[in-house]
């Protein structure tokens, strides 16, 4: 939490000796506060001081970064409660399950099942960020040598599932160059783990059944030297973890308090595929860092990953579709032309629209930042002269042999203007593309 | 180091809201549902202030669903040309809390049905279950101003909830449902503003606060649902701040939404999983992911889906430790 000017005014020398270029430590303090001026500026601020400054500066719920290379996953630094507040930063991670049961084929089985776990929506790679490797061998041998082989089939980053010390360790001593996340400390192993986490320079994982437990847990760690935590609320019932997964994310963010400001992990556990999809959804949305999934049906994953991808998307950028031309089933040089948005759902709306009125159909996409149709033409960037430069670009011409442009309801207003700079025949389409069915099975034939 | 005290300090409350009436009532419903009363944000505070559980409405269409995928379409087969019959699978079978009685098959543009097979309709299904109705129009508004008044006059005394009505065209349905004793939907198209304006319309004409359900317009999962989840949001700090006029609980239409998006519906999709199983996840994943936000009422259809939700619901709500 940001400290007032009083009190980092009780931090300074209070000798008013006017190097910094104020006239008192008090003037100082209070520009300080309004970050208006910088603590270096004061020669004789003793270490203490500035130690403490930079800790009350911290963010109020730490980032973690586990993994290596290109598949390094960053979790937490969330700064609110509700993505229209500002928008959420880390994306949850989602990671499926391996046990150290497997081995040969079946672990490369499951491991393939996994691996396939990735999908493009809107241009964008989504897809499981993590595989947790489960001790439930109880051996350590057979835990170290599933993780490292993992390791080697798997770029993915890595999390180490055992409540066993001696199996910790063996498997990091296989895997540490990838930094895995390592689940993790409970109260009764906190020392071994956290000693092998700090040597390994690892995160670890804090798992206790009560925020109570799970505090003290955290500054155990801490106190022992581990800076990177995640917190693993296991609680009884579904109700309770989420109830408590809320009440840390008000009290890391909104009381700054630190032994619960860290990301979170969730274990979704078994139960049937849909079972668990629900629950990972209602986990990743409420503030559930990382949620470890036992199903890798591609049937949950997907719309789990599309669940995320959405309440993370930033709010104040729309989301946009590329600028192009899409055809719609087989369309041929006889099929409709029309033209809308670039916003992402004005696109969907009438793409959907146009996939239920199965005539194949070419949809041009007009760049205009990402805005309605409506808003796009009052703000000029949807005008004859934006549609006939993207007709051009994106050689509408050879697609088809008539000359006929069918165009949003809402602007038949530019049907005038559009026909001279294009020499299309302009069809005014309906106002709701919900018409657009009927639209194109009547009046286009 | 000691948990500090977390006050919310929110004065407001959603409201709570009873639909379907007994014979004490006046009405033939054997089994009501109450909604709302949420007293804060989702999972905020204790399990105690989240006022009502959520309830699904399934969807039966007046007509016989033109556009259905096979795979949606499928359980419903048998019964898809008697409302009736598919009312009662859906409250006996899936479990249903409410039936949406849905006129697809009055809009002029699909069978263009008239006021007579509506009314027809409604009675057929108020006499084959007992839940409480749903009644909601075909989206066309002068149709609907034909249709719907009569509708409501069949059911009069059941207390269903009747809609939607919008900022354009809200007079008639409004009068219709006061005088009927129903309650009744506000929609907007995912426009915080709207939303509030069209409940000021609606009560200006002398409808009681206390007898409205938002419709906030709905996105499917990975097409527009975040516009929903933040409106949904938005009403609920609204309501738990104080405003009266966003104070009602809210029906979301998940079901619709959902079949209209190609991952719930594509056949051939290598790597997705069979449609049989994604459909239905992805209409339970829609559900789930607005329940987050704050819901009451979801509209919803596959049997499958709906019943993942209300397990979801149900582990959820009696799964406490503290109750």
């Amino acid at each position: 939490m940001a400290l007032t000017g009083l009190e980092i005014f009780k931090l300074l020398p209070k000798g008013n000796c006017k190097k910094c270029g104020m006239p008192t430590c008090l003037a100082f303090a209070m520009q300080l506060a309004q970050k208006r001026a910088k603590l270096e500026d004061c020669p004789l601020v003793s270490e203490e001081a500035k130690e403490k400054l930079a800790a009350a500066a911290a963010p109020p719920m730490r980032r973690i970064v586990f993994g290596s290379g290109e598949h390094q996953v960053q979790v937490g630094q969330e700064t609110v409660l509700f993505r229209h507040e500002e928008k959420f930063h880390s994306p949850t991670a989602v990671a499926t399950t391996v046990s150290d049961t497997l081995t040969g084929e079946a672990l490369t089985d499951r491991l393939n099942t996994a691996k396939a776990l990735q999908f493009e929506r809107v241009g964008t790679q989504i897809g499981i960020k993590a595989i947790a490797v489960c001790n439930e061998s109880g051996s350590a041998e057979a835990f170290a040598k599933t993780c490292a082989a993992v390791k080697e089939s798997c770029d993915l980053a890595l999390i180490l599932v055992s409540d066993l010390p001696e199996a910790m360790a063996a498997a990091v001593k296989q895997t540490a160059q990838c930094v895995p996340l390592l689940a993790g400390a409970r109260t009764n192993t906190a020392d071994g783990m956290a000693k092998i986490a700090k040597d390994a320079g690892c995160p670890l994982v804090a798992r206790a059944g009560s925020l109570e437990e799970l505090v003290e847990l955290s500054e155990k760690i801490k106190a022992a030297g581990v800076e990177d935590i995640v917190l693993n609320l296991e609680a009884p019932t579904l109700s309770d973890q989420l109830y408590g997964l809320s009440r840390m994310r008000v009290l890391s963010l909104k009381k700054v308090f630190r032994p619960l400001g860290y990301p979170t992990l969730s274990f979704v556990g078994d139960g049937e595929a849909t079972r668990q999809g629900a629950i990972a959804i209602s986990l990743a949305c409420k503030y559930s860092g990382i949620v470890v999934l036992d199903t890798a049906e591609p049937w949950v994953n997907l719309p789990l990953l599309t669940a995320v991808m959405n309440v993370f998307s930033d709010p104040q950028k729309p989301v946009q579709v590329e600028p192009k031309v899409y055809a719609i089933g087989e369309p041929d040089e006889n099929s409709p032309v029309m033209f809308t948005t670039n916003f992402s759902l004005t696109y969907y709306t009438v793409e959907s629209d146009v996939e239920n009125s199965r005539v194949p159909s070419y949809i041009l996409v007009v760049d205009t930042e990402g805005t309605s149709v409506l808003t796009a033409y009052s703000g000029d960037k949807l005008n004859e002269k934006t549609v006939a430069q993207a007709m051009t670009k994106h050689g509408v011409e050879d697609l088809v042999k008539h000359r006929k442009l069918i165009i949003p309801g809402y602007v038949a207003v530019m049907s005038g203007k559009l026909e001279e700079a294009t020499n299309w025949e302009v069809m005014v389409g309906p106002r709701e593309c919900s018409m657009l069915p009927k639209y194109l099975q009547e009046v286009w034939k | 180091m000691p948990i500090p005290e977390v006050a919310d300090g929110f004065t407001g409350s959603v409201t709570r809201l009873a639909l379907g009436t007994g014979p004490d009532e006046g009405g033939t419903r054997t089994s009501t549902v109450v909604v709302g009363g949420s007293q804060n944000v989702v999972y905020g505070g204790a399990p105690a202030d989240a006022g009502e559980r959520p309830v699904i409405a399934m969807d039966v269409l007046d007509v016989r669903p033109a556009d259905w995928p096979d795979v949606l379409l499928g359980p419903f087969d048998r019964v898809a040309d008697d409302p009736a019959d598919w009312a009662k699978m859906c409250v006996e079978d899936c479990g249903a809390d409410l039936v949406c009685l849905k006129f697809d098959g009055v809009h002029p543009d699909k069978a263009d049905k008239d006021a007579e097979h509506a009314v027809r309709v409604t009675e057929a299904v108020l006499n084959a279950v007992g839940v409480p109705l749903v009644l909601w129009g075909s989206g066309n508004d002068d149709k609907d101003n034909q249709v719907m008044p009569k509708v409501s006059g069949a059911a009069k005394g059941e207390r269903c909830l009747i809609g939607t009505v919008t900022e354009d065209n809200y007079k008639s349905l409004t009068a219709i449902a006061l005088a009927d004793d129903h309650c009744l939907i506000t929609e907007a198209p995912l426009d915080i503003n709207i939303a509030k304006q069209v409940n000021i319309l609606v009560s200006d004409m002398g409808f009681p606060l206390e007898r409205i359900v938002t419709f906030q317009s709905t996105g499917g999962l990975g097409y527009g649902i975040e516009y929903a989840y933040s409106i949904q949001e938005r009403q609920r700090l609204a309501a738990l701040g104080g405003d009266k006029m966003m104070a009602m609980p809210a029906i979301c239409d998940v079901g619709y939404e959902s079949w209209r998006c190609k991952e719930a519906k594509l056949d051939e999709a290598p790597g997705w999983g069979p449609t049989e199983n994604r459909g239905p996840m992805w209409e339970a994943a829609t559900a789930v992911c607005l329940l987050q936000a704050g819901v009451d009422i979801i509209r919803m259809r596959h049997p499958k889906a709906v019943a993942t939700v209300k397990a979801f619901i149900d582990e959820l709500w009696n799964g406490s430790s503290e109750a």
